[in-house]
């Protein structure tokens, strides 16, 4: 028993970390999401992270929410409250909850005498007992299990309780039958709660008004979604998590928008291929015929995608990729985040290719970027490379609406039309650079009768795609590539910068957003402190810029080898002392409290060392 | 190396219907060996395309990488022709072919390219029924990486190094029928006779049509005791029966003897006449087709001509259920759901 008088209990309103410890596969996911669902529809800022193991059934998974009403939506670290529904792993979520936390369990069965700390608040429910008086159905008894602990959450942690029916009703809308015993379940636990826990828990989440037109997405969702806004017809793909869902959604939102009417026919051709090899392969002979098409893969795929990608480079053909990055090398850790496929990307295939990424940091971006990266993959000929990750593509985060401007046009970049082929007075040349920025001009199969016709390959070509040895014929194509290369700095979303003159930068990207604006925050409270986020590869001007003018450059990434700063080193030319790295692999999201203990201790040794460096100086005066 | 151009010449004023003359369905000079089976086959190529009156401008030729692999450039000048990675041709022709169902896909591949690095994606691109026509140019070696055995190479079959080949070979006709393809033929690049209807069946057939062409590699693979050697095989062809190609609406002015002859009928109204040789089996039945191939074989033949023929199945396209467009003349318009449907869209997602 808990002698509750003596514990310090962690008291807090919409500020706080909630964590559902599940079994895979036993349905909770929906139980968790309507619980994250409310939170956001009560008007309070929420993130929640699914971190789950590869494996299908059987194996623990957690449910992590962040409920904050500053808007602070990357993964804070630690939990204040725990839903216990895993015994696998029960005596870790017991040991792990902060102190003054709430341990949350199926009280059906007592807690083990080892269960006994004295600094936590323990919430039994007896779910089983309840379930069991109430269904008979063993699948509606898992189910309804579920719903009673979130039924007892909204007691506890003092929600509104019409959120949850109003969302039971949209939810069940098509199958009215449900809503009933879905409530049902609902006020069960709430009944519970109220009855055996009444006024314990110190934890609430009340209403606000602080969520706008915001919309909860997943990254994956939105950049099918994008794909379809962005016309792509064509998509070859093969299963790997977390990139999967991305076609799965452009399947969905194909199979809404895309079906002719009148007669029930596709206008998309997705097909599901033997490898990736296969997938890009397919992506390849679409784009030179003429359509838009993509593929979606992870580190895996990219690294036997590499050839093809070579080949797109150096043929000059418009490749869509997507690759949400898991934790690597080899397999690693599939079901975990990480950045770290950008030099793999960057440099994908042999010989001297380099090729244009894009760091989207939150779902809208992800639709953003696609369609951007859809109209630069043409405009440049060449493959664009979507860099989102797990975080990112799996998880549903909270951003603003998907928005589309009714006057874009999508941009197809140089082809030449029949009657532009009719014409042309001078003889045609597919790599022939007539507008000095190292873009040609191509021609789709079919056009034209007479002219337009050229052989595509990977081997060296001149610049009317004969096959060719000379080297120096080979050496002027591989230049004009670099041409096109300076071009599209100029073509890709430039990085967003915050800079009040600060000695200090901080530069990050992707989904390490979230928790470095977070941090920021904090670390301007003592120190000015510059910001850039980096959105895509090549980097325009402003990256040199900004690097040029701080003295001291933190630069936060999610990868071990600090690739972003390659990447700088590599393409800027910058002395690499000056930037300081900031590393997280784990796998799990970054936090903001790492990112703070981080740069606080870095900079912290700066000063002592520059302290040193004045005494001896001084000495030496 | 020689530069030496497909050997038939025909005078400027035979044109076919288009008004094309043969020059227009050639390409550029062939750099391959003198006397490579390749050459001759893009030979037949180009004269099944200007008899059928195709406008070369519609069709897109696609391969992979290998001496074989090359001859697109060597056939087809007006042509668009994508040569590719190793072993990847069949995935570039189905995006091609996803893209626009409109143009005639004449992918060309080696028996390394196909039955080795590519062996994957040849299996995958015949069961989904790509419309498309697939030879492979197969001299049972690697001829540009200088005459190393391939997968196709038989047993006990000796190359220009000497030394027989100690594994089992893959009869790629024997995949292609148990993988589902439409048409399946084998032929010679020696006997234009024989190849040249082949391949104007391969390409009127709706769906996967696929002719295995022994092509002799005169440099690496033409022993006496090479079964893919011009000597054995001229020896060891069995065919199924002698082939006329007759395109539709087209009088018929061949005369077979009574019960000698049977009747293919393609799709576009177009038809194969054979002429029998001897056995005789039901040239639509898989099993039946497989059976002769095993019999001829135990025989130490190799059995040619026209295979399988079946054309009942839905190509890719049928299979996935696109709409007529092919999808690269699909509009923006068409294409893109546009700003009214975002905000239900929106709402759902709140
Ligand atoms: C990934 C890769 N591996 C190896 C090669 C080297 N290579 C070029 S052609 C070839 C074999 C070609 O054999 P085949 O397809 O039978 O064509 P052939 O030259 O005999 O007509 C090989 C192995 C390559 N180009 N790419
Ligand atoms: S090496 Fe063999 S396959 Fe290649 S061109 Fe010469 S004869 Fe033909
Ligand atoms: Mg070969």
């Amino acid at each position: 028993m808990n002698a509750m008088s003596e514990i310090n209990k962690i008291s807090a309103t919409n500020d706080f970390v909630i964590r559902f410890a599940n079994v895979n596969g036993s349905g909770s996911a929906s139980a968790n999401n309507l619980f994250s669902q409310a939170v956001f529809r009560l008007g309070v800022p929420v993130s929640s992270k699914n971190i789950f193991p590869s494996n299908i059934q059987g194996l623990p998974t957690w449910f992590e929410v962040r409920i904050n009403e500053q808007g602070y939506l990357g993964r804070r670290g630690g939990y204040d409250f725990v839903v216990a529904d895993n015994g696998q792993t029960m005596a870790k979520d017991y040991q792990e909850l902060l102190p003054g936390g709430y341990f949350f369990y199926d009280s059906s069965k007592r807690l083990p005498h080892t269960f006994n700390r004295e600094d936590i608040v323990e919430l039994g429910v007896p779910l089983t007992e309840i379930v069991n008086t109430h269904y008979t159905d063993p699948r509606h008894r898992q189910i309804f299990k579920n719903i009673i602990y979130v039924g007892a959450l909204a007691y506890l942690l003092d929600m509104d309780f019409s959120v949850f029916e109003e969302s039971i009703n949209t939810l069940f809308a098509k199958k009215p039958k449900l809503i009933e015993p879905n409530i049902k379940a609902l006020k069960l636990g709430f009944d519970y709660a109220e009855q055996n826990h009444t006024d314990v828990c110190q934890l609430n989440i009340h209403r606000r008004d602080l969520n706008g037109d915001q919309i909860l997405m997943e990254g994956n969702a939105a950049a099918g979604l994008g794909a379809v806004f962005a016309g792509a017809t064509v998509a070859g793909w093969y299963p790997i998590t977390p990139s999967t869902s991305v076609v799965e959604a452009f399947e969905k939102y194909c199979k809404a928008y895309r079906v002719d009417q009148d007669t029930g026919q596709n206008k998309f051709a997705i097909l599901q291929a033997e490898d990736e090899l296969a997938a890009i392969g397919m992506v390849i002979g679409a784009s030179w015929n003429g359509a838009r098409a993509f593929t979606a893969t992870s580190g895996p795929g990219v690294s036997l995608m590499s050839e093809f990608l070579g080949l797109a480079y150096f043929a000059e053909i418009p490749v869509m990729l997507m690759d949400i990055q898991r934790t690597g090398p080899s397999t690693g850790m599939p079901t975990r985040t990480q950045q770290s496929d950008l030099i793999s990307a960057a440099y994908a295939s042999h010989g001297d290719t380099k090729n244009v990424l894009l760091f989207p940091s939150n779902p809208k971006e992800c639709f953003d970027m696609t369609v951007i990266g859809f109209d630069l993959a043409e405009r440049l000929q060449t493959p664009v490379i979507l860099m989102s990750d797990l975080d990112l593509g799996m998880n549903v985060h909270q951003c603003d609406p998907i928005e589309w401007d009714d006057s874009h046009v999508y941009d197809r970049g140089k082809v030449l039309n029949e009657q532009q082929l009719t014409d042309l007075s001078e003889r045609w040349g597919r790599y022939l650079d007539v507008d000095s920025d190292g873009i040609p001009y191509r021609t789709i199969p079919g056009t034209h009768p007479e002219k337009g016709a050229f052989f595509t390959r990977g081997s060296s070509h001149d610049e009317y795609a004969a096959y060719t040895e000379d080297g120096e014929v080979y050496a002027r194509g591989m230049q004009r590539l670099l041409v096109k290369w300076d071009t599209s700095k100029t073509l890709v979303p430039a990085a967003e910068v915050s800079s009040e003159g600060a000695d200090i930068g901080v530069i990050y990207f992707g989904t390490s957003a979230y928790s470095s604006q977070e941090a920021l925050d904090q670390l301007r409270s003592t120190q000015a402190m510059d910001a850039m986020r980096i959105q895509a590869f090549p980097f325009g001007p402003e990256v040199a810029d900004f690097i040029h003018q701080h003295q001291i450059l933190f630069l936060i990434e999610q990868n071990r080898d600090a690739q972003m700063k390659t990447l700088l080193v590599n393409e800027l030319a910058i002395d690499p002392n000056k930037i300081i790295s900031v590393l997280n692999i784990d796998g799990m999201p970054i936090t903001a409290e790492f990112l703070v203990t981080e740069i606080q201790n870095h900079l912290n040794d700066l000063l002592s060392h520059g302290r040193e460096n004045q005494q001896s100086t001084g000495g030496v005066a | 190396m020689t530069y030496i151009r497909p050997n038939f010449r025909h005078p400027e004023k035979d044109r076919n219907k288009l008004g094309y003359s043969i020059r227009n369905y050639e390409g550029a000079l062939s750099t391959l060996c003198a006397g490579c089976g390749h050459d001759s086959i893009s030979a037949a190529i180009i004269q099944s395309c200007f008899d059928l009156n195709l406008e070369p401008h519609k069709i897109a030729k696609i391969s992979g990488i290998g001496c074989s692999s090359k001859t697109p450039t060597y056939f087809l000048g007006k042509a668009h022709g994508f040569n590719s990675v190793h072993g990847r041709m069949p995935s570039v022709t189905t995006g091609a072919n996803m893209a626009n169902k409109d143009l005639l896909y004449l992918g060309v591949s080696g028996d390394g390219d196909t039955a080795s690095i590519g062996m994957g994606q040849f299996a995958h691109v015949i069961r989904r029924n790509l419309n498309m026509v697939y030879i492979v140019m197969n001299n049972g070696c690697y001829g540009l990486t200088k005459g190393q055995d391939s997968a196709t190479a038989d047993k006990g079959s000796v190359s220009k190094k000497g030394v027989p080949s100690l594994f089992d070979s893959i009869d790629l006709c024997q995949m292609a029928l148990q993988l589902g393809a439409g048409l399946v033929a084998r032929s010679f690049s020696g006997d234009k006779k024989q190849l040249t209807p082949l391949i104007k069946a391969a390409i009127q057939h709706r769906g996967f049509a696929f002719i295995d062409v022994i092509s002799p590699c005169v440099t690496f693979n033409n022993t006496p005791q090479s079964t893919k050697g011009y000597e054995w095989v001229r020896e060891h062809m069995e065919a199924t029966g002698t082939i006329d190609f007759i395109p539709d609406r087209s009088e018929i002015t061949l005369d077979y003897p009574a019960g000698s002859s049977r009747k293919v009928t393609l799709h576009d109204g177009s038809e194969l006449h054979l002429q029998k040789n001897g056995t005789d089996y039901d040239l639509s039945s898989r099993k039946a087709a497989m059976n002769q191939i095993e019999t001829v074989k135990e025989q130490q033949k190799i059995l040619t001509g026209l295979i399988y023929h079946n054309e009942t199945k839905l190509d890719t396209h049928g299979k996935i259920n696109t709409v007529e467009t092919p999808l690269n003349a699909l509009t923006q318009d068409e294409l893109c759901p546009g700003s009214t449907v975002l905000s239900e869209l929106n709402a759902k997602l709140r």
